[in-house]
This record gives C-alpha cells, structure tokens and sequence, in this order.
C-alpha cells in the first residue's frame, strides 16, 4: 500500500468498475502486489490462521443463531436440540466451540510472535494497541457465548465475571444491575449477552480491517527485525504468503479438528451440561482456559478491587508495550538477555494459566503470588531495564543477508529450557502426590467399546441399558431430551421405526387440551419424550428426601473427575474422554454398608465410595438378580453398571458415531490436503531462493 | 528457471491442478453440512408423523379444520346439493380439471378433505363462501367450488389433497 496502485484491468466491464470504483486496484496492491519481507516463518501465518478462525466463528455462529432460543428456560434445551436434531448441528455446535478455544489459542501465539519479535516497535505501535483492542474484544465476546448454553458454568461465570464490576467504588452495585437488566443474572441478561454476542464479532472484523491496514501501510515485521530495503528483499504477496498462509492454515485444521471429532468436551467443563440453577454453585468454578492467567491474578490479590484493578492492568499493560520496552532492536534474536526473558515469561504466564485452574488453597495461592509479581515486572521493571542496559549482537545489513546466513549454528539449551523443565518435574510430583491420596476415590478407568477413534456402541449393551433404565431408574430419574423415535435411530440400540413405536406405545401420555379443553391421556407416539417419573422438580424433591434425582439424559456428559497432571497432557493424544460413564459405573457399585472410619454419613443419605463426598441421598439402586436379561447375560451389579452407563453415553451423545465417521473421513482428506499444499507450496517458493 | 524442461512445467502444473481440485472437493464438502442444516430438523419431521381425526362429531353440511404439519386441512361433510353441483360442472368449464370423484375416497364420497391454502399466494380460503358453495379466499378473490375446485380468480390449481385413508367408517388418517 505504499501510493495509489498502477493495476489496471483489461477487461471492458472491470475498468467500467474500476473507474468509478478502484477496488480491483485496492486488493491487488494490498494482496497481491503487496511486498512482504522474503524472510518471514511459519509463525507469521498465525494472521491469516486467525483471519480463517475469525470467517469460522462468525459462519457457524449466525447458522447456530438460526436455531437458537435466547430464553432463560429454553436456551438448554434448544442448544441439546442443536446437537440432537438439526442436520450436522452437532458438527456445527462443535466446531463452534472448539473454534473459540482455537481462535484464543492462535491469537496467543500470535501475541507472542509479536512480543518475541518486537512486532509493536515504532512504526507499529497503533498496529499492536489494535491487536490489544482486538483481544479485549476477544475476551468480551468469548465470555458471552460461553453465557448462552445457560448450563451451571454459563450461569456462574456471568454471576462472577459481572461481580467484578462491583469492585468499582460508588457505582458498583449501580453498574453491575444495569449489566444484569435485574436483581440478579437472569432471562434479560441473556438476551443481551446475546444480542451482544452476535454483534462483536462484526466489531471484531472492523478493527480486524484497521488492524490489517495500520499493517500494510507500515509493512511487516520479519524475524531479522530489519527493515526491507531492496527489492531482493521481499516477494510478492500473491503467490508467495498466500501459499505458505494457506498451508499453514491446512496444517492448523487439522489440530482443529482434532478437537472437533475426537475431543469436543475435552476444553470445557463437565459441569455446563447442567442447566443453569441459581440456587447452587458448582464446587469448582473455573473460566475457560483462555482466561486462566489472568483469573489466577485476580485471585492472587486478597483485596477484591485491587484483584480487578490487576487483572484489568495486567491486559492493559500490553498497550503500553511499545514505551515499555524502548530498546532499539527489534527482534529477540540479536537480544541474549531479552530472549532468556522472554522464554520465562512464557513460562509464567502458563504457570499462572494451571494455577488459575487449581482450587484457590495452600502452595496454589503463595505461588500466584509470585507469578502475578513476575508477570508485572517482565512488562514493568525487565523491558525498561534491559533496553538500557543490554548490548544487542549485530544484526545482518538486509534480510537478503539474513535469508543467506540462516545456517547458524544451534545455541546451547538456554536457561529458561532449564526452568521449564524443573517447573515441569515439580508439578509432576506435587500432582503425583496429590493423585496417590485421591486414587481411592477415582473411579476405575473401565474399557468402553465406544471409546476411540473407531470407538462405536455395543447394541446389545444399549438394549440392557435400556431395560435398566425403564424397570429401575426410571422410577426416579427422568429421561427428558430423548424420544421414542430416538430408539430407531442410526448409531443408537438398533430397534426398528416398528419396534420403536411399539415400544412408545406401552407408555401413556398426557396431551391436550382437547375441544372440550380438557387434558387428556393417550399412549405414546415415536415423536414424544419419556416422560418424567415426577411432575415438577418440588415434586421429586419430596418423594425423595430433599434431593431431586437428576435428569440422566445427559448425566455421562455432565460428570467428570480430575484427571491430574500430566495425566490430562496424555488423555489428549489417547483420546481419553470417558470420565463421565467411569464415574457412573463406579457410583452404581461404590456403595457399601459398612462406613469406613472418619468418614460420618447423616441420617437418610447413604454411603458411596465414589461420591463426592460419600453422602449421597440414593439408596443403592441395584443388586444382582433384579433385572433379567433375554440374551443371557449375566444379572449382576456389574453387568447393569456397565450397560446403564454405556446406554446414558449414548443417551447424552446420540450421534458419537456419526462423529468419530465423519472425523476419520475429515482426517484423511486434511492429510492429503496438507501434504499437496506443503509441495504446492514448496514449487512456488522454489523460484524465490 | 531457465533450464525447466516441459517435463518439469507439466508436473508442476500437475501438482497445482491436484492441489486447486483437492480444495475444491473440500470446499463442497464443507458447504453440504451448512446447507442440509436449513432443512426440517429431527424433531420437525418426527411432529409431522400422520394423525387420525374421527368424523363422527361434523354433521351434514358441516366442515372442520385440522392442522397437519403445521397446514391447516379442511374436512368438509358434504350435503348431497353440494356433490350434485360439484359433479354436473363439465369438465371443459374448469381452469384445473379434474372429476369430483377423483377428489374424494370411493364410498365416501359426501367426505372433501383438502388442505386450505389458497394455490395462489397461500391466504386460507373461507368454507362455505364465494358463488360456488365451497370456499372464497379473502385475499385476492380466488373462488373453490364444493370439491375445493378453481373455479374463478387468480389462484391457478385446485386445493390440494392430502395424503389420507379411511382407518374406518368415521375415522381417517392424514398423512
């Protein structure tokens, strides 16, 4: 973008265009005559990544929107609804959410390349004070999305993250109503969470287009830290960065959909597959990991403004970046101070990140402690500092010298490397240590025939299943977001539409009213829902000693146990996903008569191994011998676990087959897409060295 | 590149058209999930399952109206006026002919059933209006005679007939 383009079209209809309009010159200057620095790596693609991300969010969030009810007492039910009944919605819902964390996990990057490099220096320091604008914004509409499934976790996180808005002196109370629009987060907080949700990414892609400008007119930034100053110093945009941005962006969706197919829960939390309750919070209440850091800052501060103060400061710090950090070298490369800095802050801010997630108790608070006061002075007192005191190495007089220099050789492993892995050493053995103390509480890792990547349902296990449920746990527990017709669907017990109705049929429903308006009975169709076993939640509450049995249908979804470092590190390449049905095996056989020492069960609640707490209000639901089964099975508690549990796996993911299918399908092609774009990208680049 | 053989340029064009096709290929896959999901979802299609209305209650002369996947049905008890004048129309003076007896169940044939939206612009006609004592749409004056025939204004075809049966003498179902 450096003066007006000299493109001009051949094409009669073009020029007519072009004349009253220069925008074909406008994109061929800004996107394919456009010079960029020949020396650029991989992690300059992390803009077009983050670009691609950006169109992802907003396609499949206007489509989502399409099917999504913004009400207090629909929005659960509508986003299962999603996920259960809309074509491909589970496919969409997924690739929604996992799309958040990946767009958060590419902006990090991003942000980090620029620190590393010295992307905010003169001239680009309002191209980086966009990017810091762009990231709050970020955050703002990552946090209401997270708001609209309305799950516990949805609830909690807009209860607590509008709270810190009561920090503010005077108004606070003030403030924090009008964000709520009532007494508390309630159906008009949705809404606007909502409205808002859907606006901000169209905000987001307006500082996008001023960021992408403030970036061409200033050019970029490149690993040397020199600017270009020949021609041989850069190529073109087209074909040069658009090829090796679309290879990179090939490689980034297979990571993405990594996530999409084989790990959907993998970021989120076990507990938004509750819906929403005002009058209980979760034990644990923790953000989602992109905002693990700064949460941790704000609970490193015992004092509740100074913790919203820090955490706000600790974003807000990066605007001031470019005067921080006055040192004329661009690039850490020629800074051998800088660059061991720069790599323990990296550290810490993961650090902050895992302390964020660990319950706010002990060594966990004494260690934020430290890593908040880190991270201020990495920004506040060790940039100041060493841009005055640092003697940078030379740097190369082109990046055409810096292109033909490259084979240098490796530097010894830097003392950040050193840290890192004692950090690493030690939270192994602090999470081992904890790990040995819970071991008898977690349940047992049971082998599941629907877990892997091949991983499908056992039929027979879903029609035993399935009898458990209906002649015991039905007398309780209700089965609410799953039809008669459901029985008959692909990769689910196998029935047929005939056995389905049948089967829907021995069940009588209320309907109505009818003309003489009256309610009425009749016997269930494929299209209704099991019904529930109480007509209200009070009801069920009495019957059952003051705690309502919940609803099972997404119960394997909505339980989880912490699974430790590095344990969850592992879980992700092994595709470890089945805490959910472990846990509800292990509570149907973790009850027990006699109650071990120190551990006191109150009158009507009911020991059990595997509970939290060992007090659960079920009686033991289960004993051998008390369902038959036709197909010979054996009538044991065991038997029953495991089919119940696998039978509510499919009932809380009905189309898990159809996911991990498709993944495989998507797999394959993502390889040998990446694989021709690497040598596609490979020939272009050929004629430019 | 001053020494490429023609060899090299037809491999590498090779490898550019495979790469373009590859993507082109993922792309239409890609489009395929973010259109189907506009289509009726699971539990659309599971509610518009057939339904049975029984006929006993509407005398002679008398209609009702139903609604089957969300379309309102009309059920029309036909007086023996109404099937007289329907069936002496010759087929020669009707913009969409078709016999009455090819719009009602053999044996039934006092019974209209017809879904009630206007073929022009999709109004909902009124039952027992208009010059041909059958229904007149308020909209733009399209006019149905007794066996839900056009017979006069814009719309261009006859009521539709939904798919149904007799499940007995006074019971049928739609769909």
């Amino acid at each position: 973008m450096s003066g007006p383009s000299d493109y001009q079209p051949t094409n009669p209809v073009l020029k007519w265009i072009e004349r009253r309009l220069p925008i074909f010159g406008l994109v061929h200057s800004s996107f394919v005559a456009y010079p960029t620095p020949r020396n650029l790596n991989y992690w300059w693609t992390f803009g077009a990544i983050l670009s691609f991300m950006l169109a992802v969010q907003i396609l499949t969030g206007v489509i989502l929107a399409m099917h999504y009810t913004p009400n207090a007492d629909l929005a659960f039910r509508s986003v299962e609804g999603i996920v259960r009944d809309v074509n491909y919605g589970w496919l969409l819902r997924n690739t929604h959410a996992a799309g958040a964390s990946m767009f958060f996990f590419a902006v990090y990057i991003h942000m980090f390349r620029g620190l590393y490099y010295g992307s905010y220096k003169e001239p680009r320091e309002v191209l980086w004070i966009l990017g810091v604008i762009i990231y709050l914004l970020m955050m703002a509409t990552g946090f209401m999305g997270y708001v609209l499934p309305w799950g516990q976790m949805s609830f909690w996180g807009a209860t607590v993250i509008t709270n810190l808005f009561s920090a503010v002196p005077y108004f606070g109370e003030s403030i924090v109503t009008l964000l709520w629009g009532g007494y508390s987060v309630g159906n008009p907080t949705l809404n606007r969470f909502f409205s808002l949700h859907y606006l901000l990414p169209f905000v987001i892609a307006g500082v996008v287009v001023l960021h992408v400008w403030a970036l061409h007119v200033a050019g970029q930034n490149n690993p040397a830290g020199v600017e270009p100053k020949t021609e041989k110093d850069t190529v073109p945009f087209t074909p040069y960065a658009t090829i090796k941005d679309m290879f990179g962006v090939s490689c980034f969706m297979i990571f993405f959909a990594w996530f999409i197919f084989y790990m959907p829960n993998y970021l989120g939390d076990a507990d938004n597959y509750i819906p929403a309750n005002p009058g209980v919070t979760p034990t644990h209440i923790v953000p989602e990991w992109y905002y693990l850091p700064f949460y941790a800052i704000l609970r490193s501060i015992p004092n509740k403004l100074a913790g919203v103060i820090a955490m706000f400061s600790a974003i807000v710090v990066l605007a001031f970046l470019p005067w921080l950090d006055s040192a004329k070298t661009r690039s850490s490369k020629y800074r051998p101070l800088a660059k061991q800095f720069f790599w323990m802050f990296v550290v810490v801010c993961v650090l902050l990140g895992y302390l964020g997630a660990q319950p706010p108790e002990g060594i966990y608070v004494i260690a934020g402690r430290i890593l908040t006061v880190c991270y201020f002075a990495y920004f506040l007192i060790v940039l100041p500092l060493l841009s005055r005191i640092e003697t940078p190495r030379p740097l190369p007089n082109s990046i055409a010298d810096d292109v033909l220099a490259k084979s240098g050789g490796k530097a010894a492993p830097m003392v950040s490397t050193v840290i890192a892995l004692a950090v690493a050493g030690a939270l192994f053995a602090g999470s081992a240590q904890s790990a040995r103390a819970a071991e008898d509480d977690t349940p047992p890792s049971l082998s599941w025939s629907f877990a892997g990547p091949f991983g499908k349902y056992d039929r027979g296990a879903l029609q035993r299943g399935l009898k458990v449920y209906k002649e015991v746990c039905s007398n309780c527990h209700g089965l609410s977001y799953i039809a008669f017709r459901n029985l008959a669907d692909a990769g689910g017990p196998g029935y047929s539409t005939a056995q389905a109705t049948a089967f829907a049929a021995g069940y009588t429903v209320k309907d109505g009213p009818n003309d003489q308006g009256d309610m009425f009975d009749r016997p269930g169709r494929p299209a209704d829902y099991f019904p529930s076993p109480f007509p209200n939640e009070q009801a069920a509450r009495a019957a059952n000693g003051g705690a309502a049995p919940p609803d099972l249908s997404l119960i394997t979804k909505a339980r989880s146990y912490e699974r430790g470092f590095p344990q969850f590190i592992f879980d992700f390449f092994t595709q470890f996903q089945e805490q959910g049905p472990n846990y509800v095996s292990a509570i149907l056989q973790g009850f027990d008569d006699k109650v071990p020492d120190g551990v006191s069960i109150p009158e009507g609640s009911y020991y059990n191994k595997y509970f939290p707490g060992h007090a659960i209000k079920m009686p033991k639901p289960l004993s051998d011998g008390q369902v038959t089964f036709d197909d010979g099975s054996p009538a044991t508690v065991a038997q029953y676990a495991h089919d119940v549990a696998t039978f509510l796996m499919w009932t809380a993911e009905p189309h898990m087959e159809a996911r991990k299918r498709v993944g495989m399908q998507v797999f394959i092609f993502l390889i040998l897409f990446a694989g021709l774009m690497y040598f596609t990208k490979k020939k272009v680049w050929a004629n430019a060295h | 590149m001053t020494t490429a053989s023609s060899a090299g340029s037809t491999r590498r064009d090779f490898l550019f058209v495979a790469t373009g096709a590859v993507a082109a290929v993922g792309t239409v896959a890609t489009v395929w999930p973010l259109v189907s999901q506009m289509n009726p979802d699971a539990s659309t299609i599971a509610a518009g399952a057939p339904i049975q209305v029984d006929l006993a209650p509407i005398a002679e002369g008398q209609d009702i109206k139903v609604f089957w996947r969300g379309k309102p049905i009309y059920i029309m008890n036909r007086t023996k006026k109404q099937i007289d004048e329907a069936r002496a129309v010759p087929l020669s003076n009707l913009p969409d002919p078709a016999t009455d007896e090819s719009r009602v169940k053999a044996g039934h044939d006092q019974w209209l059933v017809v879904i009630g939206i206007c073929t022009h612009l999709g109004c909902i006609p009124i039952a027992h209006e208009g010059n041909y004592d059958g229904f007149f749409c308020p909209c733009h004056g399209s006019q149905y005679d007794s066996a839900g025939r056009i017979r006069q204004g814009p719309a261009p075809a006859n009521l539709p007939v939904p798919p149904y049966q007799f499940v007995s003498d006074t019971k049928i179902q739609i769909g």
